[in-house]
């Protein structure tokens, strides 16, 4: 399994904060979640239309093409804006 | 290392007191960050802060070691609120201490600059017209890309 959790704008266009599922065949990275969850219609599109969408691998920054393992945790949320 | 994340306010002076304790500490430099009641010409009402926990808390320890490694400081609070606030709340805390006021100024404003662009928090704010979501600025990337291009500091 693999949780995938979703922040601020993201959280809101795809329709939920977090999910957990078994990694899917032939997803192996951080970019290829993204496009599969992307093609599950509805308000998931955003993921492919968030500008500058941001990724982190347990809790870091992580480019799109970071390997994905079994138990890892995903994050999927637009660029920060704290302070 | 002392970093909070609350939904509580913060009372900077006694923040400020506790970081200059002690005798050995010639400087203390603060930030407190505000929120504004505008952004351009449409009013603020309130707004949201969300965060990740765990990764925030993750981001802002390895921003303070990045400062501690740059200069000499002897000491660094770091508290940032989350949940609803209201115009005039205090929204961040950042204060160094250090022997002299060099590290503390540097250190300080580099710990803004990367908690702006590395700390996964996010601002939704309510207007007349309803919420939205507060968009990112290519300035605080630039803010934060000068640290990479600047020498660094004697102090």
């Amino acid at each position: 399994m693999i949780r995938i959790l979703f922040f601020a704008r993201v959280r809101e266009e795809v329709g939920q904060a977090r999910l957990e599922m078994p990694l899917p065949a032939g997803i192996t990275t951080l970019g290829t979640l993204r496009d599969h969850l992307a093609a599950q219609g509805e308000g998931w599109s955003y993921l492919s239309r968030c500008p500058n969408l941001r990724t982190a691998l347990n809790q870091e920054l992580a480019p799109p093409e970071t390997p994905l393992r079994e138990g890892d945790e995903v994050a999927f949320f637009p660029p920060v804006t704290g302070g | 290392m002392s970093i909070s994340v609350q939904e509580a306010d913060f009372d900077t002076g006694a923040e400020i007191d506790t970081l200059g304790a002690g005798g050995a500490i010639g400087a203390v430099v603060s930030f407190v960050g505000l929120m504004r009641d505008m952004r351009g010409d449409t009013a603020i009402r309130a707004m949201t802060l969300e965060h990740y926990p765990g990764m925030t808390e993750k981001a802002l320890a390895s921003i303070e070691r990045q400062a501690r490694s740059r200069w000499d400081v002897q000491r660094v609070r770091i508290i940032h609120r989350i949940g609803r606030l209201m115009p005039e709340d205090r929204i961040v805390l950042v204060a160094v201490a250090s022997k002299h006021r060099g590290e503390a100024f540097a250190a300080c404003q580099f710990i803004m600059d990367y908690l702006k662009t590395d700390a996964p928090f996010w601002k939704k704010e309510e207007t007349a017209e309803g919420g939205h979501w507060v968009e990112a600025r290519s300035s605080d990337d630039d803010a934060r890309r000068r640290w990479n291009d600047e020498a660094k500091p004697n102090g």
